[in-house]
């Protein structure tokens, strides 16, 4: 049998010491009426044979397209030291690091993640992760309501739509009040989000760039946020903070984000996971683990895991979450990715998006027949819209070799043929260039 | 207290100007400027290190981890098992891994059919193996498919124009199912144990009533006991339309053997990183389906398939959906990984999991039960419940065996849950491991036994071999250091 080491003999041995005849004792105090005589599924597949099987398997998707799509998932470069050194076992066969002594390697590579989390943001505290970009807006929404003791949450309609239903669900069931406000033009609607800013507001969560990629600054709408003692939470896209007003700078109290784009590969979406930043003086209010630094019973120091008393196995119902589990694993290949870019490489990488996006969006727009809709200041991401139905124009490129983009068409009916198109530092001008020739043929 | 040793992080070791990591050119010329007042004005410091600096730094980290490929690690409740190579191998294929889940938006399911295949296969099995008629892999871990049961059975109440109020839980459930409850805005009734270890039936029945949403059970519990009143249980909560879940945590004690489903369970949350093999990644990522019967079927979250014509499709769940708790397929590269092990097990390999699991369980419980407390006598299921209750009244804790058994390659247990045995020490040697580390680890337990008898304050130096011993937890909230500071 796999992965079952025991011999005949040894069994024979330990059923004896136990004091049982065979095997089906062990089970005598499942009633017998309850026990079923076996499950109906195939018998087990040699290794051989399974990886045959599920090779042909993976066969059957389509990974050979070029990506133009983005959307909060990103296709950037994963470098080898990140498979490499996340792949060791001694990383992903431990558990949750309970016992410090026995878990100083995660608990060290979590301190560094966190610390490098506020440096993105620029803020004071950050968790050990959440398991993603959507979970983490939805419970900093729950935060914002913790913390101001107040029942309503705005939501701007630039935020990413599939996160966007996740706060809704999260919220509906706790008859949290919110309001979803549309964007005007793909840009946050300024004027409406200030009138509805009052005290009876929690928190007004946006996202920067939005999810049409346009970019904004919402230190006036903080501002306001502030005077009436509401948070304001922003999710952000980590790379562009190599180059962005930092969350902290425009005066945000909580930062979240989707960690796929450090590192990780898409996956069809997760394993990804979220982050979670805020203030200190709010750290008593934010979910899942902490990592912290202290002194050993000699004087040495060592990490540990920290402010449990927020969390369910010490607070129960009274938990900031229900979150156990993370997503630490892919916090640390993130945090391997984030120190081989350094300083400079997150800048220059989000230079690379924004300026191959650039020369995307250019191209685009000398083509007849295709707008390009948010013109100014976009970060990798840009609306176009075309003569053709999204559908169409999408299966077309699709036909050519291109993933063109995200059909906003199905999203929402009022963006009807348009696309959202993305540019990461991997796609090259060649790639560019055939995918504005090929788009020049289509129409 | 000075400092003795301080500790290089990453952040200690950068230098100006060095470089990890070389990017693609950039390969074209543009002249687009963002208005400033959008821009950082300082960059973020993050370390300047270069690759060898990462490698090193990282795989010396590793080397400070225990992790089941180096180490016995009985954590009860985790399901600490060896984790097959071969699914690794199969999930880093490049098919699996550089799937876009946009294509999901997009509607372009032919491009993925292999992944949906993939899902289907592991709703099948799951349904199969727990007697479920449907299920849903789109909650991260087990807490989150907590969440998403809980949320269906608010639904299920609303949809018959009720609102309930309460959640009752065993007083030895495990943390997240309060936590849940409350997540979901609900109230908590807490009913005790009853001398056997199980919910106490005749408080249980008097807690019955019609304003009850549901009911959380972890079978077998947490003490790692099967309770045998458990279709009763379902009965009574039924004739007041209160809901049955089932934290399936421990479904590594019953594979083959019992389904939920079968007893009347109405919904089921499945960690796959504890009983398929998924390894548990230092604290997650797992994976948490979800599994419903018919009662429940229509509140199945946003996001699942269908096949019609040899072909599958996206579905977006029904009217009454309760919408989404992830944007797409939740975790689906730990899925994947779960389907690849049952695929390698079959049928025969998952009871043969069980009955060894619940057969080293039991070989040492009956090993250790005279040397520390036996809270509740008796067979259990995949992990034995201990006391140091009264190790504790020499001045040992179970904290303190946990440390001792450190230093002798050994993981400690859990220790301190459940919370209704005092000095717990839950430990869960599941089927993957030989006789031989079973009965090493069972002589170090005793070893420690005989410690406590001769030198008990010895015992504080444990664990002596790491480096590192005994954190001052209340500096580490008092002194809050939470990140490198330049
Ligand atoms: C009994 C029980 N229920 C629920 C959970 C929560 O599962 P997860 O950590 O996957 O969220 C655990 C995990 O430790 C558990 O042991």
């Amino acid at each position: 049998m796999p992965y079952t080491p025991h011999t005949n003999e040894q069994i024979r041995e330990m059923l004896d010491l136990i004091g049982l005849d065979k095997e089906s004792d062990l089970f005598s105090s499942v009633p017998k009426e309850l026990q079923i005589s076996g499950i109906n599924l195939p018998e087990g597949l040699d290794e051989f044979s399974t990886f045959e099987k599920f090779k042909a398997i993976a066969a059957k998707n389509v990974t050979n397209k070029t990506l133009f799509m983005g959307g909060g998932y990103y296709d950037h470069i994963v470098p080898s030291a990140v498979d490499a050194l996340a792949g060791r076992s001694e990383f992903y066969t431990s558990y949750t690091p309970y016992q410090a002594e026995a878990s100083q390697g995660t608990l060290q590579v979590l301190y560094e993640y966190q610390s490098m989390i506020c440096e993105l943001s620029g803020l004071d505290v950050s968790n050990a992760s959440m398991y993603d970009g959507a979970s983490a807006l939805a419970e900093s929404a729950l935060m914002a309501v913790r913390i101001t003791k107040r029942n309503k949450i705005l939501i701007d309609g630039g935020i990413n739509p599939t996160y966007i239903k996740v706060v809704q669900t999260y919220l509906s069931f706790r008859d949290i009040e919110f309001e979803v406000i549309d964007v005007e033009n793909f840009k946050t609607n300024r004027q409406s989000v200030l009138d509805k800013i009052d005290e009876s507001v929690a928190g007004y969560l946006f996202q920067n760039p939005n999810f049409f990629g346009t970019i904004d600054d919402f230190t006036d709408i903080i501002e306001k946020l502030h005077v009436h003692k509401a948070l304001a939470v922003v999710s952000a896209y980590p790379i562009s903070l190599g180059m962005l007003k930092d969350p902290a700078s425009m005066g945000a109290d909580i930062f979240c984000a989707d960690g796929q784009c450090l590192g990780n590969y898409l996956n069809f979406g997760g394993p990804s996971f979220g982050m979670i930043a805020t203030k200190e003086a709010y750290i008593r209010n934010l979910p899942g683990r902490i990592i912290g630094r202290t002194l050993d019973k000699d004087g040495n120091e060592i990490f540990v895991l920290t402010m449990q008393a927020r969390e369910q196995h010490i607070r129960r119902h009274r938990a900031t979450s229900n979150i156990c589990s993370n997503q630490n694993l892919v916090a640390v290949r993130s945090t391997i990715f984030m120190s081989l870019l350094g300083k400079d490489g997150l800048a220059d990488m989000a230079n690379l998006c924004f300026s191959k996006a650039s020369y995307l969006k250019e191209q685009l727009s000398n083509i007849d027949g295709v707008e390009i809709l948010n013109k100014e200041n976009t970060f990798n991401e840009f609306v176009i819209s075309t003569p053709l139905s999204s559908d169409d124009f999408l299966d077309r490129l699709r036909e050519k070799g291109f993933y063109a983009g995200i059909n906003l068409a199905n999203i929402d009916d009022s963006f009807k043929n348009q696309i959202l198109v993305s540019v990461t530092e991997k796609r090259t001008k060649e790639q560019m260039d055939a995918f504005v020739s090929s788009i020049g043929d289509v129409l | 207290m000075s400092v003795n040793m301080k500790i290089k992080t990453i952040f200690d070791k950068s230098q100006n100007g060095r470089k990890g990591i070389t990017l693609p050119p950039l390969d074209v010329s543009v002249d687009t400027k963002i208005n400033s007042s959008l821009l950082r004005e300082e960059k973020a410091r993050l370390p300047e290190v270069s690759e060898f600096d990462v490698i090193r730094h990282f795989t010396n980290l590793s080397n400070k981890n225990m992790s089941i490929d180096k180490n016995f690690y009985p954590l009860g409740s985790c399901t600490m098992k060896y984790n097959p190579k071969i699914v690794e191998r199969i999930a880093n294929l490049d098919g699996f891994l550089n799937l876009h889940p946009h294509v999901v938006t997009n509607n372009f399911s032919e491009d993925v059919q292999g992944s949906l295949e993939t899902i289907d296969l592991l709703e099948k099995n799951l349904c199969e193996i727990t007697g479920m008629s449907a299920f849903t892999t789109t909650p991260q871990a087990g807490a989150h498919g907590e969440m998403l049961g809980i949320m269906m059975i608010d639904k299920y109440h609303k949809s018959k124009g009720e609102k309930r109020k309460y959640i009752i839980v065993p007083d030895s459930s495990h943390g997240t199912n309060p936590a849940t409850a409350a997540m979901v805005g609900y109230e908590v009734i807490t009913i005790k144990s009853d001398e056997n270890g199980a919910i106490d039936f005749e408080t249980f029945k008097k807690k019955m009533n019609r304003d009850v949403a549901a009911v959380m059970l972890t079978v077998p519990n947490t003490l790692g006991m099967y309770n045998k009143r458990i279709k009763e249980l379902c009965d009574v909560a039924h004739e007041y339309d209160a809901l049955m879940y089932y934290d399936g945590a421990n479904m590594n004690a019953i594979m083959g053997v019992v389904r939920p489903g079968d007893i009347g369970f109405d919904v089921i949350h499945i960690n796959v990183h504890k009983t398929f093999a998924t390894p548990h990644g230092g604290g997650g990522p797992g994976s948490g389906p979800v599994g419903v019967n018919d009662k429940l079927k229509e509140f199945l979250p946003d996001l699942g398939i269908k096949k019609e014509n040899g072909k599958y499709e996206f579905t977006s769940g029904g009217f009454n959906s309760i919408g989404k708790i992830s944007p797409f397929f939740g975790n689906y590269g730990i899925s994947l990984r779960a389907i690849t092990y049952m695929t390698v097990l079959g049928s025969n390999g998952m009871k043969n999991a069980s009955t060894k699991a619940v057969l080293n369980a039991n070989y040492l419980r009956v090993r250790l039960k005279d040397y520390f407390d036996v809270p509740y006598a008796g067979m259990c299921m995949h992990e034995c419940v201990l006391s140091a209750k009264t190790l504790a009244k020499k001045g040992v804790s179970a904290m303190d065996i946990a440390k001792y058994l450190l230093d002798f390659g050994l993981h400690s247990p859990t220790v301190y849950f459940p919370l209704i045995v005092k000095e717990a020490i839950m430990i869960e040697p599941t089927e993957t491991e030989n006789k031989e580390t079973i009965d090493y680890f069972c002589d170090t337990m005793i070893n420690a036994v005989k410690l406590a008898d001769e030198n008990p304050e010895e015992f504080a130096n444990y664990p002596k071999t790491l480096g590192v011993c005994r954190p001052d937890d209340t500096r580490a909230i008092k002194e809050l250091d939470v990140k490198f500071k330049y």
